[in-house]
């Protein structure tokens, strides 16, 4: 047993675990089921997604063309190249770099997952806003399929909806890193929030890797 | 100490950048490649291969950028386990939405019993 | 006097510092990481809820004891079955044995300190208080009439009533579920003492793990159902109406989906209770420990694939009703071996008859009415009959009731001496179970009989020749009241005037037994080095 004295614990230490060890083992567990979790619940959009597509393949054709491809492509590489940022940032904890370095990954990191929020927003959505495509707030689509465009939309504002609500708590998760980075409370001894928050990241860029195809390239754009 | 088998062996192992730098290029590639298929008229093989690259990255970020190529076996069971869960969901809501229009022909008591009977009495 | 009372030198006296005497004021009370005063709060807000769900009932059954209605318009009546069935599926049963129970014992009986994330445990718990709040409010500021199931096109489109806020507080209270499992599972998996490998732990422990894993893999889905209904309501889009290629059916496979495995988050943990019960009160160990281990999980993992059977006449394909079917029968199978496998612990045990034994007893025989009744529902042929009528609802009142309340009674009984250190009064106690189990019968068994007859359920009125089977049930009903009524108030008594219990009042093996009542904030002086397996009672023969 490793009961070791009251101050010999290493920073970032529960004392509800033995050893620093358990804790680490625990927060990884507890992040991957709560990722599980996650993919039960996109999966469930997921599902209704493909149901409908199965069944009325022709009007989701239809309203995937309503979306640009290049934005979606845009992002799915901003995305990727922000989760390349974050592993960069949790190995240059686990290497023991100074914390600014650390920091400034993070920050590269928030500053890429910004720039998705804000060409969704400025690029997609506005214009969606324009086009008159967003079901039941402002929709006046009138070409061929309406009640099935009207349905693919719907699955595209929630879905990607839902993926930009995560992506904006990571940033929150984000922007407490930073801090806490800054607060020396990290070393390459400990490490676990980095580390956890990164899987968190790193899932919700898979959940946008899967939506790109899914909702962009519908039927391809020949 | 406690019995927990799965023990430190995660962290302690170091990607090397060149690794994820390679895996990040692999992703970017895979993207580029997804977006010109898709103006390449292949039919139904259009979306096949967006998802089969898809799932692709979907690997590489896991094994590489989360770790799980190094990790316990815990994990992989967990992480199969949330897809295979995701897998129920859709396949038993599939076999109800897209069956409604099959046909139940009644066939009375011996149904396809028809063709066992001449069978058996073949054997015979 | 009780002959299982284990017997000391000297009378016990209540140990002078404790987890509930360590800290004062209600700050202490309301900031608390540890998961035995979580426990409490939980107990406090889920017994609330109990009695308000319990109110609704009462109402419901005075209102039947006329054909055509004594007390309610029939909105109103469809308002009452619908709260007392939201309030009571997921603000009473989900939680109430995980979240109490759960809490309170599992870093007890594995041996660690505490749970692995004690702030997401006390958060898990003001989450529940967020959802539960808002569902209270929508219910007393105009209540929902859809039933608990929340069909559309009926709750999308055509409802009046709070359906939006009543989702949402279960939406709410559903991340409350999600952060128990999670923790629990972390917790077993990661905080065993040493010496505690898998095979040795309380089945206690094996059933709230399965229970985890489903309040894991179920609980998003009905977040994310609720959010597509709330959309649906709010936008009016059509996501379900058929006119405009939706189909109101995909919400209900996605509503089942939970909520089929959530009816075994409500009754695995009470098997569980059940397995420490029986053992206890009969001086014996489990006959197959691993059977009952692996049933646990063979539950949880088969309650995800047999939604459907909830479908059967709604409009499902044939052939998906076949397949449902058929994995509901083998649901059954690892139920019946736990059935089997207590009933064999209890031959030639040394059987004693407290309280918690007549809950665990009554458990065993009621729950598997309800569980053969369940075959019933299964067969396509006979739901076709009893699905809609008061069959179902009988069904599923013996298993959720006469199965999991029991349970839960049983369980708060065998461990309050843990948890108060105090000795309730078991006469009374006894008085109580017996008139629960006499209520419950009274209320519940006419209802098959009604339900065969074709009475409707979900219906304010019915024909004139159902009033003597409804008069009866309502009868039945007013006992049952009365019997959870008494141990609400000997169980209050007792924590002020009942006598000291002692670290071990019922002789029973388990880490939470070798501990003074109540328990240390840090549970252990020394975490200790487990060496026997459980229910180490011996051959059978009577040993402490």
């Amino acid at each position: 047993m490793s009961e070791l004295a009251h101050g010999a614990h290493p920073q970032g230490f529960a004392h509800q675990f033995e050893d620093i060890e358990q804790q680490r083992d625990a927060g990884r567990l507890g992040m991957w089921t709560f990722l599980v979790t996650e993919i039960l619940f996109f999966g469930g959009m997921f599902t209704s997604y493909i149901i409908y597509r199965l069944l009325h393949l022709p009007s989701f054709v239809q309203g995937s063309h309503q979306l640009i491809v290049k934005f979606g492509a845009t992002n799915t590489a901003v995305l990727i190249f922000s989760s390349l940022t974050m592993a960069l940032a949790i190995r240059s904890a686990q290497t023991g770099k100074k914390k600014g370095t650390i920091i400034f990954w993070l920050i590269l990191t928030m500053i890429l997952g910004a720039a998705f929020i804000a060409i969704k927003l400025r690029f997609e959505w506005y214009r969606d806003w324009t086009e008159g495509l967003i079901p039941g707030v402002h929709w006046f689509y009138n070409g061929p399929h309406a009640p099935g465009v009207k349905m693919f939309m719907c699955f595209y504002f929630f879905m990607t909806g839902l993926h930009a609500i995560h992506m904006v708590v990571g940033l929150g998760i984000l922007t407490v890193l930073v801090i806490m980075t800054a607060r020396d409370k990290f070393s390459s001894e400990y490490y676990s929030p980095l580390e956890i928050s990164g899987l968190y990241w790193h899932f919700v860029d898979i959940v946008w890797i899967f939506l790109f195809p899914l909702l962009y390239l519908i039927g391809g754009r020949y | 100490m406690s019995d927990h088998g799965e023990h430190g062996t995660h962290t302690e192992h170091i990607v090397p950048i060149s690794t994820y730098l390679l895996v990040f290029l692999a992703l970017m590639i895979g993207t580029g490649v997804t977006t010109w298929v898709a103006y390449i008229d292949l039919g139904k093989w259009n979306t096949v291969v967006a998802l089969v690259i898809a799932f692709c990255k979907m690997i590489l970020v896991v094994l590489f950028f989360m770790h799980v190529k190094y990790a316990t076996g815990l994990t992989r069971v967990i992480i199969i386990a949330g897809f295979f869960w995701l897998g129920i969901m859709i396949t038993l809501s599939c076999s109800d939405e897209l069956t409604r229009t099959w046909e139940i022909v009644p066939q009375g008591w011996l149904g396809n019993g028809s063709m066992i009977l001449p069978l058996l009495s073949r054997l015979f | 006097m009780s002959t299982a009372v284990a017997e000391l030198h000297e009378a016990p006296t209540e140990p002078r510092v404790n987890y509930l005497n360590a800290t004062y004021g209600i700050r202490s009370w309301l900031l608390t990481l540890d998961h035995k005063r979580i426990g409490l709060l939980y107990l406090g807000s889920i017994t609330l809820m109990f009695f308000v769900g319990g109110m609704a009932a009462v109402l419901m059954r005075l209102h039947l004891t006329e054909p055509q209605g004594a007390l309610f318009e029939p909105e109103t009546y469809n308002k009452m079955f619908s709260t007392h069935g939201i309030i009571m599926v997921f603000f009473f049963l989900v939680p109430s044995i995980p979240a109490t129970l759960g809490n309170f014992l599992i870093p007890l009986m594995i041996g660690a300190r505490d749970v692995a994330f004690p702030r997401l445990n006390l958060m898990s718990w003001y989450i529940f208080i967020t959802g539960a709040s808002l569902a209270l409010f929508a219910t007393l500021s105009g209540g929902v009439d859809t039933g608990w199931t929340f069909y559309p096109p009926y709750s999308s489109t055509y409802s009046h009533t709070n359906v939006t806020i009543v989702a949402l507080g279960v939406f709410v209270a559903g991340f409350s579920s999600i952060l128990t499992g999670l923790n629990f599972i972390v917790t077993i998996h990661k905080m065993r003492a040493p010496g505690m490998t898998w095979f040795r732990l309380p089945l206690f422990i094996w059933a709230l793990y399965a229970t985890s894993l489903i309040f894991v893999l179920g609980t998003p889905v009905i977040a994310i159902t609720l959010f597509l209904l709330g959309m649906e309501r709010i936008l009016h889009v059509g996501i379900f109406d058929p006119a405009v290629g939706g189909d109101p059916l995909l919400f209900q496979h996605l509503f089942w989906f939970y909520s089929h495995p959530a009816v075994y988050i409500m009754i695995l943990p009470g098997m569980g209770v059940v397995s420490e019960l029986i053992t206890a009160f009969s001086r014996k160990k489990i006959f197959g420990y691993a059977f009952v281990a692996f049933s646990s999980l063979s539950i949880a993992i088969i309650s995800f694939i047999v939604w459907g059977h909830h479908m059967f006449v709604t409009g499902q394909s044939i052939y998906a009703g076949l397949v449902f079917s058929v994995l509901s029968f083998l649901v059954a199978i690892p139920s019946a071996v736990k059935v089997f496998n207590w009933t064999a612990t209890l031959y030639k045990g040394s059987i004693s008859y407290e309280a918690p034994m007549l809950y665990a007893l009554g458990f065993i025989g009621l729950f598997t009415i309800g569980g053969l009744t369940g075959l019933f529902l299964a067969s396509l042929a006979t739901d076709v009959h009893l699905n809609g009528t008061y069959f179902i609802v009988a069904h599923f009142h013996y298993v959720m009731v006469g199965g999991a309340v029991m349970a839960y009674m049983g369980g708060l009984h065998f461990w309050w001496p843990k948890i108060t250190g105090r000795l309730y009064p078991d006469l009374w106690a006894r008085i109580a179970a017996a008139i629960i189990f006499l209520g419950f019968n009274l209320t519940f068994f006419p209802q098959f009989v009604l339900g065969y007859l074709g009475m409707p359920r979900r219906y304010a009125i019915y024909p004139q020749e159902f009033q003597v089977l409804n008069v009866m049930s309502s009868a039945g009903a007013s006992i049952l009241g009365i019997g959870y009524v008494i141990p609400l108030i000997y169980l209050i008594w007792s924590m002020r005037y009942g006598p000291p219990a002692g670290p071990n009042p019922w002789g029973a093996k388990g880490l939470e037994w070798t501990i003074q009542s109540p328990p240390l904030t840090e549970n252990f002086e020394k975490i200790p080095i487990v060496t026997e397996d459980a229910y180490n009672y011996g051959s059978g023969a009577s040993s402490v």
